[in-house]
């Protein structure tokens, strides 16, 4: 991608949609594709983004996935609306997990979304508000990042 | 090790993406937990899972693996209409995942874990 382009897209997220579910990582999937970001940065990012997605599928009533991209770096919002996390510390602990019982049936549950998400993005900023909803935001450096 | 020996081999069920048989295989990994596919199937492998939903879909879609080869299940059309759509492979079999995994074993596959 040209050195000084930057766009944002954003995707709504409906929470409790399943048949959906994923359909906001997929599409920034393939823009960050179609502008040439390298396929392991590509893979990471919607990786990350997916998992967050899923998070307001499971947890929250409705969410938006924001993204700015430039060659130097790519900057992800996810921000819901839902019932927040009343201890972020513990939420990030593998294996843990407050799904219900008919999401685990689906596969979901695993307590791995945001381990994975932390493992995956370069860095990752958590903000939430019991009973409002939470934000994450994730950066990845791009391939013309200087680190 | 492309898809088509190891379709062919085993006698599985194609039931998307029969063209694109040719595309290589670059280990196999199973797992029912989508966040721990997410967290370390490797690009390209094969995925065993009798979870038949279209998260699987998007799941395997997203990583950009080989196959998703669903294990003594009932598939739902959608799912199977989903597959089509993302251009993903999708194989059944009958047996057990223990006895799949034995026999892709045995066809010199391995497990492909991403760090």
């Amino acid at each position: 991608m040209g050195e000084q382009a930057t766009f944002e897209v954003s995707y709504t997220v409906e929470g409790a949609d399943f048949s959906i579910a994923g359909e906001g990582a997929a599409r920034l999937k393939r823009v960050l594709q179609q502008v040439g970001l390298p396929p392991a940065l590509v893979r990471r990012i919607a990786l990350a983004t997916y998992e967050a997605e899923l998070n307001v599928v499971i947890h929250a009533y409705r969410g938006v996935i924001k993204a700015r991209v430039s060659s130097a770096l790519v900057e992800v919002w996810v921000e819901d609306q839902g019932p927040g996390i009343p201890n972020v510390e513990l939420a990030m602990k593998e294996g843990y997990s407050t799904a219900p019982d008919h999401v685990r049936a689906l596969g979901f549950g695993a307590g791995m979304g945001l381990p994975n998400i932390r493992r995956n993005a370069d860095a990752l900023k958590i903000t939430t508000v019991v009973g409002e909803g939470t934000a994450l935001y994730m950066t990845f450096a791009g391939p013309s990042s200087e680190v | 090790m492309n898809l088509r020996s190891i379709v062919e081999a085993l006698q599985l069920e194609v039931l998307t993406g029969d063209d694109l048989l040719d595309r290589p295989i670059s280990g196999g990994y199973i797992s029912d937990m989508l966040s721990d596919v997410l967290a370390h199937a490797a690009p390209d492998c094969l995925w065993v899972t009798r979870q038949a939903h279209q998260n699987v879909i998007a799941v395997a879609s997203l990583l950009g693996l080989g196959a998703v080869v669903l294990v003594n299940c009932p598939i739902p059309a959608a799912l199977i209409e989903k597959a089509r759509a993302e251009n993903l492979v999708l194989v059944q079999s009958d047996r057990m995942a223990f006895e799949l995994a034995g026999q892709l074993y045995a066809l010199g596959l391995r497990g492909c874990r991403r760090d």
